[in-house]
């Protein structure tokens, strides 16, 4: 069968390290030309061209490296990675080299295309506008999330990251429209976490609309370069060729830098910080960056990566060039998820960039920005005087400083605590957030226009 | 400039880094198209028989034995007619044809000159036939848009005599001129003319630097003002609002053009910015921004190559309208993208990295770029003035200043803005840390704040001693409480706060807010500071600052940056005062 393929076959395998194999003797391999490679036993696995020289390539595979030996078959088959496409994959279960794993056919697709470099034209780009609700207060009042945008979650092994994903899933897709999916992406997941997701979509019957490309905790690790490229590959073809909104979900993105981390290790390359490669920024982006709206398509691609921050450091490499790539980020903190606080979002260093833009008269509510810049500002007053309260005791706090501790203790049982089923209206969220204010003089409310004072202000809707 | 082109062939492909040989005569810095796609690259180092060849364009199916061709000329950019409202990649290819040639998604290999073929502009003479011209010369002018007129000038390097000019509709290859050299040679000169994007364009004197860039924004202007002709860097953390910041810049700047260079950055960022730009106003001229703009949109997932490129050609740019007689502002977001590029590329050549794996040239290389900027009298025979002020945005990893990028930056430019995270998280915007930025351009700026204030070198220097006196304070107020600090300390509190919430913060969404003239900057900040010589007699007479603090009139202070008159800020002051004098009596009521 293997031989029986297009493109020569080289059984001059000279140096294996890692994933990466020598080959001599090849003439004329192209750059990241896709290899098949076929072991001692049988397994065949993917692999492309990292280094073309006149006589010899550097290959690197994407599945198992155990049995890896000299004996290998290496076939050049000529042509970039290109995967087949057609709205048959939507439903379907697949690994990372795109085998099926739901025991249906491999796919076929008279559209092939190619999986590692996809660049939306800046000036083809729609700057994402609209308001995509997803029932929790703290996105949807202080961080909302628009269609098109990259919005990750950082969090840290324990917390709930994988439920609010979940939740975002279920509610901001099933508005009784027809035209979304989910495309789903596992870099090294656990199991159970599979299973959780696989559960929670099932439930909305969202597992029908969904395309599942799985890399678990115990499949090959290098094969993760690849996983999330096919998944967006997927995605913007459901995006832009069947006019549906995606939502892709990507988790867990260190398991993914990790698998990028040891290939640059195998190839000895400098490292930038913390053995990390230097191009991590490049190669991130060419992930995080195919989300978005294309003018003149219905479609959208919206990206929702999840990642670990390594023992909750937000400096660490991952988060901070994902925070420099990303649309802003959520964060999760332990300190909220010890006070039984669900989603424990902090959002002082949360940030959603598009919020902007998607929100306001039309979109959501005309007050909506200003209520969120007084939110913010009103639970960091709370948030230091919380502190201070901690050294000196809070009798030592001025009048004014305990009224925002209050605010910040209510602020987070009320406002930030919700049930991960239940699914808020941005009426409601807003409604909240006013009764929040509303513990606080009218005269420091400054991030908020007079006339939206009296029009939203409880104080003044009771007079009226 | 152009040499012989040579063919060699490519004998190796690692990435953006290509090996191939036979290409004789070759130089550094020359342009190579790479393969049967011919992909734009450059010589960036010879061993023996290999040139390394640097590709600006993804290498993906390039293939050992295929043909390179050197063409003997180094990376040049096309100047001319046709640059305002363009948007170009990083290699001056216009974005907008190529959508519309090949999609939505940027596709490789497509040759797109900068500069419109087939459009016709109508040429206006301002020299005769018999004149004598030199280099830098206008030969005549362009309306090129509502607001800017493209001057044509001189190439650089003739001199001679008009033999031949007149009026007309020209497209960019028509010859428009003909000048006559001392040797006899006939010069025909175009509206096209390029220029090697490495080299700084020539002019006759730097001068020094006199006027501010005026942008609106009153944390930049009133306390860390920029020049023309002057450098900037904004380093922040990410969500520090980096972006944000440059963007107001770019939209209120009083610079007559602006090049936008984003690098390495956001596709949806890009995408707001040449959405919203043709929408919004220019508060000067009342005409659209897009009338005086060009981008460079060279985002994060193009080849990493030619970011490289593209700061180099958006500062040729700048330097070609500086020349024309223009003020010229480059905002280049972000420099980091720009600096990795260059660590890529080192790594490949497997040069010995110096620190974090950035080659030791990196320091050189960011001072010879930011040097680009200046105020100058351009080539010409009649004295014409143009400036370049370059601000560049610094993504120092994990927040840490002390790394290569930004602490090399810092050493070369003329302003800092350091953004601060944690103002950030605040939401205090711009989140500029008025203690970590500095300007070197107070001194030269001092005349033009005359006449708008004669005193504004005194109230900055008090309203920043304040905040600076606050920052000490807080951090004894976050041990012991706010409260237990004497009275006078807690009205530099309550003083501080009124000038960063009341000054400092600029919403840039808000209609009126977004855009600060230089007399009501000036305006709000007298106010606030006298607000506090007013008080401190009060405390001092034993009033306690709570009481201060809950005069309805004094919260309004804080909304005056949101008033468009200037009288209207008066009035709210005058309300202070009466409020201050009759809170004064009532306790010299009750005392006595």
């Amino acid at each position: 069968m293997f031989e029986e393929k297009a493109g020569m076959v080289y059984r001059t395998v000279r140096e294996v390290r890692g994933p990466l194999l020598l080959v001599e003797g090849v003439r004329g391999a192209k750059y990241n030309e896709v290899v098949e490679v076929k072991l001692a036993d049988g397994t065949e696995i993917v692999g492309t061209v990292l280094d073309a020289f006149e006589d010899k390539a550097v290959i690197q595979v994407f599945g198992q490296t155990e049995g890896l030996s000299l004996d290998t078959a290496v076939r050049f088959t000529g042509d970039v990675m290109r995967i087949p496409l057609s709205d048959e994959l939507i439903g379907r279960v697949f690994n990372g080299s795109f085998k099926p794993l739901d025991g249906l056919p491999d796919p076929v697709g008279e559209e092939r295309r190619e999986v590692f470099v996809s660049v939306i034209n800046p000036a083809a780009r729609e700057p994402p506008s609209e308001f995509m609700q997803t029932g929790i207060s703290v996105i949807d009042g202080m961080n909302s999330l628009v269609r098109g945008q990259k919005l990750p979650i950082f969090s840290e092994a324990g917390l709930p990251h994988n439920v609010m994903a979940a939740q975002v899933a279920r509610q901001s897709t099933v508005l009784g429209e027809e035209d979304f999916a989910v495309v789903f992406c596992a870099m090294g997941i656990r199991h159970e976490e599979y299973d959780y997701f696989r559960r929670e979509f099932e439930k909305t019957g969202a597992l029908d609309r969904a395309v599942m490309i799985l890399n678990l905790a115990d499949d090959p690790v290098i094969e993760r370069i690849l996983a999330p490229r096919i998944a967006l590959t997927i995605a913007e073809y459901i995006a832009y060729d069947l006019d549906m909104h995606v939502l892709a979900i990507l988790t867990d993105m260190t398991s993914y830098c990790e698998a990028l981390r040891s290939i640059s290790v195998a190839r000895e390359e400098v490292p930038a910080r913390k053995g990390y490669p230097g191009y991590m920024y490049s190669d991130l982006a060419t992930i995080y960056e195919r989300a978005g709206k294309i003018k003149g398509k219905k479609g959208s691609v919206t990206l929702m990566p999840i990642l670990t921050m390594p023992g909750g450091d937000i400096t660490h490499p991952i988060p901070d060039l994902t925070g420099y790539i990303t649309e802003g980020q959520l964060i999760m903190t332990r300190e909220l998820n010890a006070k039984g606080i669900y989603p424990p979002v902090n959002p002082l260093p949360s940030l959603s960039r598009l919020m902007k833009d998607g929100i306001g008269p039309g979109k959501t509510r005309e007050d909506h920005m200003e209520v969120s810049n007084q939110l913010y500002m009103a639970y960091a007053e709370g948030v230091r005087a919380r502190n201070l309260a901690r050294i000196i005791g809070e009798l030592g706090l001025s009048e004014r400083e305990r009224r925002y501790l209050k605010f910040a203790d209510e602020f987070e049982r009320r406002f930030i605590n919700q049930g991960p089923y239940e699914n808020r209206p941005i009426e409601r969220t807003l409604e909240i957030a006013w009764d929040l204010l509303s513990m606080l003089p009218e005269d420091e409310l400054i991030r908020i226009s007079e006339e939206n004072i009296r029009k939203y202000h409880p104080k003044h809707r009771k007079a009226t | 400039m152009s040499g012989r082109e040579v063919v060699g062939k490519v004998k190796r492909v690692n990435g953006s880094l290509v090996i191939a040989e036979g290409l004789t005569g070759a130089k550094i810095g020359d342009v190579v198209y790479i393969g049967n796609l011919k992909l734009i690259g450059e010589v960036v180092r010879i061993t023996g028989e290999d040139f390394a060849l640097q590709c600006y364009e993804d290498t993906s199916g390039l293939q050992p034995g295929e043909p390179v061709i050197g063409t003997g000329s180094p990376l040049v950019a096309e100047l001319g007619p046709g640059l305002i409202g363009e948007i170009f990649d990083g290699l001056e290819r216009s974005e907008l044809e190529l959508w519309r040639i090949s999609g939505p998604f940027i596709k490789k290999g497509y040759k797109i000159a900068p500069l419109r073929r087939d459009k016709k502009w109508h040429f206006v003479p301002r020299v005769r036939v018999g004149d004598e011209v030199q280099e830098g010369d206008i030969l005549g002018t362009v309306q090129e848009s509502s607001v800017i007129e493209h001057r044509i000038m001189v190439p650089i390097g003739v001199r001679g005599v008009v033999k031949r000019i007149e009026e007309g509709d020209f497209t960019v290859d028509e010859t428009i001129a003909e000048v006559e050299t001392a040797s006899g040679n006939m010069v025909e000169v175009k509206m096209a003319q390029t220029w090697p994007v490495r080299i700084p364009r020539p002019y006759r004197e730097r001068l020094p630097i006199t006027e501010p860039l005026f942008t609106g924004q009153r944390v930049i202007d009133t306390f860390f003002p920029i020049a023309k002709g002057g450098t900037a860097a904004i380093p922040g953390g990410f969500g520090s609002g980096k972006t944000v910041t440059l963007q107001q810049i770019a939209k209120w700047s009083d610079a007559d053009i602006v090049i936008y260079v984003g690098c390495g950055e956001r596709g949806n960022e890009m995408a707001d910015i040449l959405t919203h730009f043709p929408e919004l106003e220019d508060p000067r001229t009342g005409k659209k921004l897009i009338e005086r703009a060009i981008f460079i949109a060279n985002v994060s997932n193009l080849p990493v190559a030619a970011r490289e490129a593209s700061v180099y050609f958006g500062v040729t740019i700048a330097e070609y309208f500086r020349d024309q007689g223009y003020d010229v502002a480059v905002i280049v977001d972000s420099t980091s993208r720009w600096a990795e590029a260059l660590r890529d590329m080192s790594g490949r050549l497997e040069e010995i990295p110096a620190e974090e794996g950035y080659p030791a040239y990196l320091a050189e290389r960011i001072a010879g770029f930011y040097e680009r900027a200046g105020r100058v009298i351009t080539l010409g025979s009649r004295e014409r003035f143009g400036s370049v002020t370059i601000m560049g945005a610094v993504s120092p990893p994990g927040g840490d200043f002390s790394e290569p990028v930004t602490s090399t930056t810092v050493r070369y430019v003329g302003a800092l803005w350091a953004l601060d995270t944690e103002l950030a998280y605040r939401r205090h915007f711009p989140a500029i840390n008025w203690l970590r930025s500095f300007t070197k351009y107070v001194d030269v700026l001092v005349d033009f704040w005359r006449k708008h204030d004669p005193e504004w070198v005194r109230y900055r220097e008090r309203a920043l001693s304040i905040l600076e006196e606050a920052s000490r304070l807080e951090e004894i107020a976050s041990v012991v409480g706010e409260k237990s600090l004497p009275e006078e300390q807690r009205l530099i509190l309550l003083e501080s706060e009124m000038i960063r919430e009341g000054f400092l913060v600029q919403n840039a969404f808000h209609p009126v807010d977004r855009y600060c003239p230089p007399e009501r900057q000036a305006k709000i900040l007298h106010v606030l500071v006298d607000f506090y010589d007013l008080a401190l007699p009060l405390i001092k007479s034993g009033i306690p600052v709570d009481k201060i603090r809950e005069l309805r009139s004094v919260m309004e202070l804080l909304r005056l940056k949101e008033k468009e008159k200037v009288e209207e800020i008066e009035e709210v002051f005058e309300r202070v005062k009466k409020d201050l004098q009759t809170l004064r009596s009532k306790y010299e009521v009750r005392t006595a």
